[in-house]
């Protein structure tokens, strides 16, 4: 009887162990369906472009389907199907949800590794990362959010710019796709009515390796793997044969040399400015009657990217980063400043557990995707919903993220023109939830970036308009609540990122695709 | 042999949590090799203070001048039952208040983890000129509230159940003994406030997979009716995880391993009944994503009959 109970507790106590602990984990975007477009969007040739309306590009004349090269690129994708593995159908499956998707959460993957501050040399001075040399310490880039905005404007833009021309090229040539033109060939996506010269997928591959190549130069290893094995998937599931793809890589990468030009050209890499920059904005707010802002870390940091507000904007033209630039902060000692400060020091002392929940949620700090990364997800999981063809899912990412791009340097225009310190400069005691970002206080960045981000979603998803900006209005508040903003840092940068995004919207209203 | 039997016996079992604020071993609890008797219970308040001011980031040491000295005082309260002559139930409760000395950081406080634990004394026999026994450790963590995990290293814990299953072998001759026990840990996955996170990869869910564990402890040391004192090692490994990367933040499933050397003192009052004092430390003197802790404790117990055992 006693070794009995023993056993029985002794198979108890293992179940117990055994059971009691959960280790699978589904994470969101493996869920995510095949790719099938509720409208393939063919008069997409007609669509503005960002860049390219006056760009001529080239496409080799494919052959013909009974040329022999074609049938041996059929024959290519039979040999794949007949002996498929597991790896190579979770290859199918995972691509299969779209490539600007999943090229999006690339990026998202890379701005989060690379959204890391770089260490302090030994004297207390800060090395930066270098693009010429980017495997060495500091890893090149920062891809902190005004870089990160920047990045995933270009890369969107890109795409969309690139899937125009291409569709105008499938338009010509109209070859359909080889499960349509062979009946051994087997679809192992679903089938589409979309000429399949060149491939939409290898556009996309292409213009965002080379676009790449300027944003990540220490990730190109990856991406090309990346690119490898998308192009696989599109001849494994039958729906590109090698000519297809070839010559989609192909107008992909003569796109990006557009976008690339531009980028070069734009003044991000002047961005982070000089000591001599560093000091006047020191010396301007003091001449003010200001406190200048100081960096909060030690030893102190120069500031974030303060010439950022100088980068040619997408939206609009650079005289509009100053017309729409919001008025002065709150004057330190007016009776609205220190009811705006007291109130921090309030939030620094709440320890509210929904006050935590929603500044972790949006803190998107230190190795995340940053706030335009965050709406990126946001987006992403949304559009997934809608069945959208390729060349819209990159013309709505356009919209969102030259909206951010646009909304980062309008913020840093503001933060730089006042330079004003953060709450917790100005009283010792404030203690804060998350981390304080490195550069001034007014206005917030995250409430910019939501602004404009949830001013594109609503009119891109109007039944979700309402939404949205409820997100933004929290995305916002958490600034507050976890100590780092003042009230009014919130509401303004609200208010000027939502401008931002009407910009985007005007865009979007004329540019064809309604 | 009967005065031996006082030894194991009188003794209330030391509930020690070793919490650093990086949570490397986190409820070091029944590990040692000492029972209460049928219907014995002991009541236990113990204080813990941890503090460091270097710590890993992967194999790197560092300083952090924007945490300063990072430390956290437990406070703890717990029970030891005993069900019968070898099988004996605890828990504990500690209530955990971090603090960074630099930087903006807030700290938290709140109530952490229940520990719950069963020992089982498998074996105990003479063996040569001493006793040997051999005890089995089944326990539990259950998080008591939804506190906040991922705001490391300020958190209070890692808001992780977890089952443990921990095998102790002692050997005593005399009044000096020798232990040595190995313990595997299997942690539940945790939910964090976010929506996706970068560990050496993009996860797009709030659900973050927990390493398993492995705890390891070896302790020496000198037993009477009325005191003991014993130095211990040990070395906790987590099984899976990640480095922080180049000064990145902390996160829940780091790889977090620690080699600990400490020591623990009791003293038995002879003239009140039941009462024991207890102190000692943990110094983390290798380490892994972990801060190099250093932790000082003191507690007092008191034993007590719960209802008089029948004469057979």
């Amino acid at each position: 009887m006693r070794t009995r109970i023993l056993y029985i507790s002794i198979l108890t106590a293992a179940t117990i162990f055994t059971g009691a602990c959960k280790k699978d984990i589904t994470e969101r975007n493996e869920t995510f369906p095949a790719l099938s477009p509720a409208n393939i969007d063919l008069n997409a040739d007609t669509w503005s472009p960002i860049l390219t309306a006056s760009s001529t590009f080239t496409v080799a004349t494919p052959d013909a389907i009974t040329a022999p090269n074609y049938i041996a690129d059929l024959n290519e994708i039979k040999s794949y199907q007949k002996n498929l593995t597991d790896d190579q159908r979770a290859i199918i499956k995972y691509w299969s949800a779209g490539s600007v998707l999943r090229w999006n959460e690339i990026l998202r993957e890379l701005v989060a590794k690379h959204n890391l501050p770089p260490y302090q040399n030994d004297d207390g001075s800060y090395p930066f990362p270098s693009a010429a040399n980017p495997l060495a310490y500091p890893l090149f880039p920062f891809s902190n959010p005004p870089y990160a905005a920047r990045a995933y404007a270009y890369v969107s833009a890109a795409q969309y710019d690139a899937l125009v021309q291409a569709w105008k090229f499938k338009k010509q040539f109209n070859r359909a796709a080889p499960y349509k033109n062979d009946v051994n060939v087997q679809a192992l996506v679903p089938k589409s009515d979309l000429p399949s010269y060149p491939s939409e997928d290898a556009v996309v591959a292409g213009v965002t390796s080379k676009m790449m190549e300027l944003l990540f130069p220490g990730d190109l290893d990856y991406i090309r793997q990346k690119v490898a094995e998308e192009k696989l998937y599109r001849i494994m599931a039958g729906a590109n044969t090698r000519s297809d793809i070839d010559a989609g890589e192909n107008l992909g990468r003569q796109v990006a040399d557009v976008f690339l030009a531009r980028a070069r050209g734009d003044k991000a890499g002047a961005a982070i400015g000089t000591q001599a920059d560093w000091t006047n904005f020191e010396t301007v707010a003091k001449a003010a009657g200001n406190t200048p802002w100081i960096s909060l870390e030690t030893p102190h940091r120069p500031p974030m990217l303060p010439l950022f507000t100088k980068v040619t904007p997408f939206l609009f033209s650079t005289t509009t980063v100053a017309a729409i630039r919001p008025p002065a902060p709150y004057k330190e000692g007016s009776p609205e400043y220190e009811k705006d400060l007291k109130e921090v020091m309030a939030m620094s002392q709440d320890k509210s557990r929904e006050h935590e929940r929603v500044v972790a949620f949006w803190a998107d700090g230190v190795g995340t995707a940053t706030p335009p990364g965050h709406w990126n997800t946001i987006a992403a999981e949304e559009f997934v919903k809608h069945n959208y063809s390729e060349v819209r899912w990159a013309r709505n990412l356009a919209l969102l993220n030259m909206a951010e791009m646009d909304a980062a340097i309008v913020c840093w225009d503001a933060k730089y023109y006042y330079f004003n310190p953060r709450p917790t400069q100005m009283i010792a005691g404030i203690k804060t939830l998350t981390g304080i970002p490195n550069f001034p206080s007014y206005t917030s960045g995250h409430s910019n970036f939501s602004g404009a981000a949830a001013t594109v979603l609503g009119y891109l998803v109007p039944e979700r308009a309402n939404d949205f900006m409820v997100m933004a209005q929290e995305a916002a508040k958490s600034r507050l609540w976890g100590a780092i903003h003042y009230r009014n840092d919130c509401e303004v940068g609200l208010t000027t990122g939502i401008k931002v995004g009407e910009y985007a919207v005007a865009r979007a209203k004329a540019d064809g695709a309604n | 042999m009967k005065h031996f039997l006082q030894y194991t016996y009188r003794y209330c079992i030391a509930i020690i949590l070793f919490l650093s604020a990086f949570q490397a071993a986190n409820a070091q609890t029944e590990s040692d090799a000492l029972m209460i008797p049928k219907n014995y219970f002991c009541a236990a308040g113990i204080y813990t203070h941890n503090s460091w001011d270097q710590y890993w980031e992967g194999t790197l040491k560092r300083e952090n001048l924007n945490m300063g000295t990072v430390s956290s005082n437990v406070y703890a309260v717990g029970g030891n039952y005993g069900l019968s002559n070898r099988i004996n139930l605890l828990a504990m409760l500690p209530f955990v208040k971090s603090n960074a000395s630099a930087g903006t950081l807030r700290g938290e406080d709140g109530l952490q983890d229940i520990n719950l634990a069963v020992k089982w004394m498998a074996v105990r026999e003479q063996l040569g000129s001493g006793l040997l026994s051999f005890h089995a450790i089944l326990s539990g963590v259950i998080p008591v509230r939804k506190y906040q995990a991922d705001f490391q290293p300020l958190a209070i814990g890692m808001q992780t159940k977890s089952i443990a299953l921990r095998g102790l072998l002692n050997y005593q001759v005399g009044r000096l003994f020798v232990a040595g026990g190995g313990q595997y840990i299997r942690k539940d996955n945790i939910t964090i406030d976010r929506d996706a996170y970068y560990t050496t990869e993009m996860h797009y869910t709030n659900q973050v997979a927990m390493p398993n564990a492995t705890n390891f402890l070896l302790s020496a040391g000198f037993r009477s009716l009325k005191f003991n004192a014993e130095a211990t090692l040990t070395r906790y490994t987590s099984l899976s995880g990640f480095d922080i990367t180049r000064n990145n933040m902390p996160f829940p499933s780091n790889k977090m391993n620690a080699t600990a050397a400490g020591a623990i003192f009791k003293y038995m009052f002879q003239n009140i009944q039941g009462l024991e004092f207890t102190a000692g430390g943990n110094y983390v003197v290798a380490g892994r994503n972990v801060g190099q802790n250093l932790s000082a404790f003191g507690g007092v117990y008191y034993v007590f009959a719960v209802k008089k055992e029948k004469s057979n």
